[in-house]
């Protein structure tokens, strides 16, 4: 089938085009040069902004622990449903929706890739058969290893190339996509109850320290060649004083880093960001944050912005999830993976007139414009631990918009609001950066070659918002800017029209994409490896692997590694 | 005043959430009956289940009432989300009776179903028969309750009313069944007969008044005093002797249940802990 978008404002930013009026052309699911302008498919995009399919680099939209929440929280989908149409299947949830209407909102929002950022190695199958029934976007999803105690054990003992052999295994072995790290060793501590307070404290039992996890599976992720850098949720998150502990976990990879390639990502920075002592003298750590960013090429970061709203934070940080219960005495689950990692759920209402909750929104905000250079920063809410991600248009306009910001900004607690910076912050951002923020820049990031760019070639992921950056002027028409990325003028996926103004017009299937990383030397799966998962698993070694007839529409990218 | 009737005996669950004061008003006969209803996995009419009749005055009126007769115990969600008017039910109706209302009245000649007056914010509901379970409890999983208006039961009542309960008033003239007022916030409940038991169960604050037979008080709650008249909503006072009970401890709560002395005598041991 051919496509031709006609005469859209074009914003590509990996390929430097800004805001140009021009055409794009897309056969079989691909763009192309040209296509036959008579017997083509047109769309006449006029006024209107075209830019590549939405990439969000962190969402919790599949996997145990979102099905867990979805359990704990029928009132969440009491008051949200959709009904089933000729085309769409039917489906419930506000801050957790059921995995059909996740693909189709993100969808009617233009997204078409998104990442699953928390997947605990046993429960992979349970995510992949999630992953297979959201539909409308292609995905991944990153499993945990930053507690596994293959890896601790390896780097306890400093065998870098051993531990790189075993994540490649996980790797292909639970068709993930990246080496996700959550308050490494604290979830091994939180398995007898405790915690770690920095990056040099001691992990009960295998006595290495998150420092050591953290710079070891680095390097192993640079040994594999992997796309995407490590994925760090850092220690100490949610804790008054933590962008010391944030500012430790950059530096302590600083050195790692090679020809200025990123080599950490910070994710949901926004809750890594608190200065001050405790709850009350709480202020916003985004300043000196943004200044180490800003200074140094190895780190990107997303937002985590905080919506005020009612929403269920979920999270593999167990002893997190523990303190926010104990903050709420709100409804609370928690779980520890066997070997593998720890997981938490909590309930929790975002208030503008909580100070703590008015200094987050403002600190996630304060982040973004902070960071000058829009590939280091990347929007996202953590969905659904800082808000659904329906709220993103939100977030846009607080990003395009001083305007915008000043009209939240009146609303919200007044001790905040008097020690908020966004007040002082000037800047706008463009389409453009935009543009970056929402799926460019996340796409070079996770080393998506094609995605993210409009380039003849890459997978025809197109969104297309009815706005007109020429008679539109975002900063005052904030509300504009808010409806228009609610529902994109046409959603396009694999070259199909997906959606069209809010209506999904096609159920199309994504793709899963998990990497094959292909090291010289394999490990072999010995009797030992069994026995240990006889004796330390709750599932035998047979019953662990999930081979790719597993997944629906299997997108293996082929890795090669140095090991 | 605008009367239904049902057309049938149901048998399959009708959601009537369109059977409302607020939507009736301004609306004649004919848009009425047009109104969409669902009778199971079926759209219909609201004139295809209901003969509809106006009678008494113009339809214009400030607040609208709505007479219904009939066996309506499969027919859910009357009267939910309404802010005014009246509606009047002769016969049983069936669950989430005025549910999340916010003003108006809604009075029943008959029982009703569960969850009636669920989350309501304001309102009342005057039931002459019996209820069912969560009388004016919380959604499932959700931890907002009753916050506001007046429930008033002459019948008994099932399990959990009250649950979640954060304001308001809850009148009781019959028995209830076990966990009365579970996880209480605030607001009271004034049980006239018998109370089955596990009362105030984690309730955090608010009042829970048994006038009647009650076996055995948790023991996460303590005897603070003897009370001789306790105060129940804004008017009204239930002469006592009452035994006064603080908890629920488990919760460090600050509830207080007030028990009647004299229907109680097995309670009597709690005295020498005064």
């Amino acid at each position: 089938m051919e496509l031709l978008i006609r005469n859209g404002f074009v914003y590509d930013p990996i390929n430097s085009i800004n805001g140009e009026k021009m055409d794009i052309a897309i056969r079989d699911g691909k763009f192309v040069q040209k296509v036959n302008e008579f017997s083509a498919r047109k769309i006449d995009a006029s006024g209107m902004i075209v830019m590549p399919g939405g990439v969000d680099i962190h969402c919790h939209i599949a996997g145990s622990e979102v099905n867990t929440g979805r359990l704990l929280r029928p009132e969440d989908h009491f008051k949200d449903f959709e009904r089933k149409t000729l085309k769409t299947r039917s489906g419930v949830g506000r801050s957790i929706p059921s995995t059909f209407t996740t693909g189709y909102r993100y969808a009617r929002m233009g997204y078409t890739t998104i990442m699953n950022p928390s997947m605990a190695p046993l429960e992979a199958k349970h995510t992949h058969e999630e992953l297979n029934d959201t539909p409308m976007v292609d995905k991944a999803t990153y499993p945990l290893l930053g507690d596994w105690w293959f890896v601790l054990e390896y780097l306890k003992d400093g065998a870098i190339e051993e531990c790189a052999r075993y994540v490649a295994w996980m790797m292909t072995t639970t068709k993930g996509y990246a080496i996700k790290i959550v308050n490494p060793g604290g979830l091994e501590a939180w398995g007898s109850g405790r915690n770690v307070s920095c990056i040099d404290d001691q992990v009960p039992y295998f006595g290495i320290t998150p420092r050591e996890i953290l710079r070891g599976l680095c390097k192993v992720n640079k040994l594999l060649n992997l796309p995407h850098t490590i994925h760090v949720h850092t220690n100490n998150l949610g804790k008054p004083g933590n962008y010391l502990t944030a500012l430790d976990t950059m530096k302590c990879v600083e050195d790692l880093s090679s020809e200025g390639k990123p080599a950490i990502h910070i994710t949901h920075c926004q809750f890594c960001a608190f200065k001050g002592s405790n709850w009350r003298s709480l202020t916003s750590g985004a300043e000196e944050i943004a200044k180490y960013v800003n200074n140094h090429s190895h780190v990107t970061l997303d937002m985590g912005q905080v919506i005020f709203t009612d929403t269920t934070t979920m999270t593999a940080d167990g002893p997190f999830q523990y303190t926010l219960y104990e903050l709420t005495g709100n409804k609370w689950v928690n779980h520890d993976v066997e070997t593998e990692t720890s997981s938490g759920i909590v309930p929790f209402r975002y208030r503008r007139k909580s100070y703590v909750n008015a200094i987050q929104w403002s600190i996630g905000l304060e982040l973004a414009l902070l960071i000058e250079d829009p590939w280091k920063i990347f929007m996202t809410t953590d969905h659904p631990n800082g808000g659904p991600f329906v709220y993103y248009p939100k977030i846009i306009a607080w990003l395009m918009s001083r305007k915008a910001r000043e009209a939240t900004v009146q609303k919200i607690n007044q001790r905040a609001r008097s020690r908020s910076l966004l007040p002082s912050i000037d800047r706008e951002l463009s389409f453009y950066e935009i543009a970056i923020m929402t799926r460019a820049g996340q796409a070079k990031a996770l080393g998506l070659v094609n995605k993210g760019h409009l380039s003849v070639g890459a997978d025809a992921d197109v969104a297309i918002y009815n706005i007109n950056p020429e008679t539109t002027d975002p900063s005052t028409k904030y509300r504009t800017i808010r409806k228009t990325f609610r529902n994109a003028a046409y959603t396009i996926k694999n070259g199909k029209i997906a959606a069209k103004n809010g209506e999904i017009l096609e159920h199309v299937k994504g793709a899963t994409m998990w990497l094959d990383v292909q090291v010289s030397d394999p490990i072999k799966v010995t009797e030992g490896m069994k026995r240990r998962f006889r004796e330390y698993w709750t599932v035998e070694y047979e019953n662990y692997p999930v081979t790719e007839n597993y997944l629906e529409i299997s997108h293996p990218i082929a890795v090669k590694a140095d090991v | 005043m605008i009367s239904l009737h049902p057309q049938k005996e149901f048998v399959f669950p009708i959601i009537a959430e369109g059977i409302n004061p607020d939507v009736f008003q301004d609306k004649n006969r004919g848009e009425i009956e047009e109104l969409e209803i669902w009778e199971g996995n079926k759209q219909k009419k609201l004139g295809e289940l209901f003969k509809v009749k106006e009678t008494g005055t113009e339809p214009q009126q400030e607040d609208i009432a709505i007479v219904i007769y009939g066996d309506l115990s499969r027919v859910r969600r009357i009267g939910a989300w309404m802010k005014g008017g009246e509606i009047t039910i002769n016969g049983n109706v069936g669950m989430h009776l005025g549910e999340e209302m916010e003003g108006g009245k809604i009075t029943v000649h008959g029982s009703v179903g569960g969850w009636a007056g669920s989350m309501m914010k304001g309102g009342i509901i005057e039931i002459h028969g019996n209820a069912s379970h969560y009388l004016g409890a919380a959604y499932r999983g959700s931890s907002q309750g009753m916050n506001g208006g007046r429930i008033i039961v002459h019948g008994n009542v099932g399990y959990e009313a009250g649950a979640y309960m954060r304001k308001g008033l809850m009148k009781i003239y019959g028995s209830v069944g076990q966990f009365a007022g579970f996880r209480m916030h605030n607001g009271t409940i004034y049980i006239q007969k018998d109370c089955e038991g596990r009362v105030g169960a984690c309730m955090k604050n608010g009042k829970i008044v048994v006038a009647g037979f009650l076996e055995s008080v948790l023991p996460t709650f303590t005897i603070e005093s003897i009370r001789k008249k306790v105060k129940i909503g804004e008017d009204d006072v239930a002469e006592g002797p009452f035994y006064r009970f603080l908890g629920d401890l488990t919760e460090n709560g600050n509830g207080k249940l007030y028990v009647l002395k004299e229907e109680n005598p097995h309670l009597s041991t709690y005295e020498r802990l005064l």
